[in-house]
């Protein structure tokens, strides 16, 4: 008899979980609260005829063993074209930042070198670190085979992979932040400015706090398999590709169902009820929704044990980003940066100073006085995401705490014009070129994309919230106390980014546990 | 009540003010952080007016948690390994509850006062574990130790002296039933219940009317001998009774930082209390997974041959044989003319051991021996009574 599968939520894990489920011959159905599949990678409209990524605008990290598996080039997967980072400055003495190369006004050639030998480092770590991220984290009690293996392959790859003195390098700087670490390697400011914002971004950190090298190194692994890339028709490419993909290995997927509870009987689940009361059955329940959501609201504290409830309770889920969309008359002048070069990936990060001070505020509940902004114009590669002529500009702000003192609803718009004076610091003139606005908060993320706290990872990416621990111990390798249910989440190991890696590694552990075909 | 003056290291009860007249010897200990008499005259007076007359122990100290709320049900019931779907206004149960990994965290009663309203007693601290698991339940809880002043009236003669005192309908009060009444004026509320294995009852009321309800219950001691007793005496009609005490008889799951010195109830024979057939509890999942493996020790009741105290004694599988387990406690029972002890023994393949010897170290005129006693393991109470569960209990 095939094994059914109802998969909650079809952000890109629980598509990427759905597609490898299908295609093992599993039973597959997918159900999608909002109109559209994607979650935060997928594609908005705006302002009346502009198009633009709704969270995620970059792809950077999309796992190649996903792509491969799924064949999701042939799903009509585009990755678009690749991008350098361009750190901004007022004076216009802009960086461009490449994967080795660093050239800017500015620069020494002693900064240029350590960039290329620093970065080669860093990926060498990331790569160390691959057999964890591409299996369950392992267990160091009561481990299987499977960890065992884990294990070894990470020894491997750190010992003879990296050799003894970056291994023993890697081990002195794995826990530490990214501040100390880049001014014993660089001296230019904005460099190390430009750096530190891949550090912090998405996290409730700044660039002095314990952890950013490896949320660091989290952002980085992408980088191993090729640049960053802006994918044509924004990110909705990307997931729609993966729902295709899914679709063609017989996945259902529904769109517009929210799920109200997953139904739990004598410790094991057995399907889940919609907002309309209609209850669909299946063997298997794997929920792409956060552990807040999955466990307190799902499925309830009344199945749980108390501690266990309590420990998903206190996980630190609070977003510090805000999504601005700006519908732009005509395209920007920063400095002397060309058409060509705005496709890029815009910084507003000019050192770490900055960074540290602009993350000060979010400690206190409120947001940045100065933002740090990463910006992406992706209407100059797809004219076809605005109006002939016109432009979108999609720009992730940080800080913007979750738990805002005063509240986000007087301060919403507050913010918002804060980010366009600050990009207007760049570009003068900005201000007037904006024909359309909106804004989503980490409050208006929760709501909209159904994520706890509007946090981009659905859960801050910290040791103690990492690999054997994310999202709490009793839950960590994508089973749950829940006989049946299992999470495919960024809320899972490995965490977030439009990685694919944990609805990857979810299925493999269902395969796994429940049978290699369904 | 005014409230404790915190340079006071003990903190008092409201009966304090005739717990300190009547304590002769002034042998005070800390309960829960009250002032508590361990002794107020001699043991033996004490014991014995438990088992032949009447007895009044301050009870105040007991912790008290009020529970509240459309979700108090669900909550109390997701809360204990008992199935409590029977309980009803006006009725008592006997409950414990265990953390995720099922090993018990404490023992104690929950009494349905109101519909959504439940009074939760248990014998240590247990604010933080209730209010945790608490979690997404519409429920109220707050601690009401002080708020409610508490008599235990245990003995023989304790439905003959209450009834004298003045309280009305006691004789039909049936074990762990509640009767809601009044004495001069002020409410009272008597359960029958207590920890002594014999007929008894519990006495709660507002601690501005606690000293008027400890006169009215001495008033008649003209007629009954009623004696106050302290803890001491308490300790040995508990272990008679057989009735089990969290931190003494075992470690309790929130204090222990050691792998395996918790204990489940499976280990302390308490299987009767949990039900798998009702909605999930904490420790459930835990709880069936040991159940399905033999168990490996279990807390038992032991008499101990000879009149030597096997206080804190090794236990071992034959005179001189395989260690196999401690006494954690234990008392000299003057009824039955007996060394009683509550143990902690290793099962062999879920297996009692067929024989259990304890190596007892004892004192002649300050000189240490040593010496052998054989142990028999006992699964009923090592006393009880029929008036305890007679409805009436009859006169004594």
């Amino acid at each position: 008899m095939t094994r059914s599968v109802i998969i909650v939520g079809g952000g890109h894990n629980g598509l990427i979980c759905a597609a490898y489920l299908a295609k093992a011959g599993y039973e597959v159905k997918l159900v999608e609260a909002r109109d559209r599949v994607g979650g935060g990678a997928s594609t908005v409209s705006f302002a009346g005829g502009y198009s633009v990524s709704g969270l995620a605008h970059i792809l950077h990290s999309l796992n190649e063993k996903v792509c491969r598996d799924l064949n999701l080039a042939g799903a009509g997967l585009k990755a678009g074209p690749a991008v350098d980072t361009i750190s901004l400055d007022r004076q216009g003495r802009h960086l461009t930042l490449g994967a080795n190369t660093a050239s800017g006004d500015g620069l020494s050639q002693k900064d240029i070198d350590a960039y290329r030998s620093f970065k080669n480092e860093y990926r060498a770590y990331a790569a160390a670190l691959d057999p964890l991220m591409m299996n369950k984290p392992p267990r160091l009690k009561d481990m299987d085979g499977r960890d065992k293996l884990t294990l070894a392959k990470i020894g491997m790859k750190l010992r003879f992979g990296l050799g003894a003195k970056s291994m023993r390098e890697f081990l002195r700087v794995g826990g530490i932040n990214i501040y100390d670490i880049l001014n014993e390697v660089f001296d230019n400011e904005s460099l190390k400015g430009a750096i530190a914002l891949d550090a912090v971004l998405g996290h409730h950190m700044g660039p002095r706090t314990p952890n950013t090298v490896l949320a660091y190194l989290h952002r980085l692994r992408g980088e191993n398999q090729g640049l960053p890339t802006l994918p044509p028709g924004g990110m909705g490419q990307v997931t729609q590709a993966i729902s295709d993909a899914a679709h063609g290995f017989g996945a259902t997927i529904r769109t517009g169902e929210k799920v109200k509870r997953i139904l739990v009987s004598d410790g094991k689940t057995s399907g889940v009820e919609l907002s309309n009361g209609e209850q669909l059955h299946a063997d298997i329940v794997v929920s792409n929704a956060d552990a807040k959501t999955t466990f307190l609201d799902l499925v309830g504290t009344g199945e749980l044990d108390a501690m266990f409830a309590h420990r998903v309770n206190q996980t630190r889920c609070k977003g510090t980003v805000a999504k601005v969309y700006l519908a732009l008359s005509e395209l920007p002048q920063f400095g002397d940066l060309s058409p060509e070069q705005l496709g890029h990936r815009l910084l507003v990060a000019p050192d770490m100073r900055y960074l540290e001070h602009a993350f000060n505020f979010a400690k206190y509940g409120e947001f940045s006085r100065a933002p740090v902004l990463e910006i992406t114009v992706p209407s100059i590669a797809d004219t076809s995401l605005a109006p002939a002529g016109h432009h979108v500009m999609s720009v992730s702000a940080g800080y913007a705490p979750y738990e805002l003192k005063e509240g986000w609803e007087q301060q919403r718009t507050i913010f918002m014009d804060k980010v366009i004076a600050l990009v207007g610091e760049y570009a003068p003139g900005f201000e007037q070129l904006v024909v359309g606005k909106e804004i989503l908060t980490p409050v208006d993320i929760e709501r909209e994309y159904n994520l706890t706290g509007g946090h981009w990872h659905q859960g801050e990416m910290t040791i103690d919230q990492s690999f054997m621990m994310r999202p709490v111990h009793g839950s960590a390798q994508y089973d749950t106390p829940i006989e049946g249910l299992f999470l495919c989440g960024a809320t899972a190991h490995p965490g977030g980014n439009v990685t694919g890696i944990p609805g990857h590694n979810a299925a493999q552990r269902i395969l796994k546990t429940q049978g290699e075909s369904g | 009540m005014a409230k404790h003056d915190f340079k006071q290291v003990l903190e008092p009860t409201p009966f304090h003010a005739r717990v300190d007249e009547q304590s002769l010897v002034k042998n005070w200990t800390s309960w829960n952080g009250y002032q508590t008499a361990r002794v107020y005259d001699t043991l033996a007076s004490e014991y014995f007016a438990i088992r032949s007359s009447c007895s009044v122990m301050d009870l105040t100290p007991m912790e008290k948690y009020r529970i509240t709320g459309p979700d108090a049900f669900k909550f109390l019931s997701h809360l204990v390994v008992r199935d409590i779907s029977k309980l009803q206004v006006g009725r008592v149960t006997y409950v414990l509850w265990c953390n995720d990994e099922g090993k018990v965290l404490d023992d104690g009663t929950i009494f349905q006062l109101a519909e959504n309203d439940y009074r939760l007693c248990s014998q240590h601290h247990q604010l933080d574990w209730l209010l945790l698991s608490s979690l997404g339940m519409d429920v109220n809880i707050s601690k009401e130790t002080h708020e409610v002043a508490a008599l235990a009236i245990q003995g023989p003669t304790s439905c003959s002296v209450l009834t004298e005192a003045g309280f009305r309908g006691l004789a039909q009060l049936k074990p762990f039933r509640v009767l809601q009444t009044n004495l001069h004026g002020f409410e009272v509320m008597i359960s029958r219940t207590g920890y002594t294995g014999d007929l008894g009852y519990e006495l709660w009321t507002s601690p501005e009317n606690a000293l008027e309800l400890w006169d009215a219950i001495f008033a008649v001691q003209n007629l009954y001998n009623i004696r106050p007793v302290g803890l001491d005496a308490l300790e040995i009609v508990r272990i008679e009774a057989g009735f089990i005490m969290p931190g003494d008889d075992f470690n309790t799951a929130e204090t222990t930082v050691r792998a395996d010195h918790d204990r489940s109830p499976f280990e302390l024979g308490m299987d009767w209390v949990v039900n798998f057939n009702k909605p999930y509890f904490t420790g459930k999942r835990a709880l069936i997974a040991e159940q399905a493996l033999p168990i490996r020790r279990r807390l038992v009741k032991m008499s101990v041959k000879g009149n030597k105290p096997p206080a804190d004694s090794f236990l071992y599988d034959g005179k001189s044989g395989k260690r196999i387990g401690t006494i954690k406690s234990q008392v000299w029972s003057p009824i039955l003319k007996a060394n009683l002890a509550m143990a902690d023994v290793e099962y062999r393949n879920g297996v009692a051991p067929s024989e259990v010897w304890a190596e007892i170290y004892y004192q002649k005129e300050l000189e240490w021996r040593a010496t052998w006693a054989e142990c028999r393991i006992i699964d009923k109470p090592f006393w009880s009574h029929p008036r305890r569960s007679a409805t009436p209990p009859g006169q004594f």
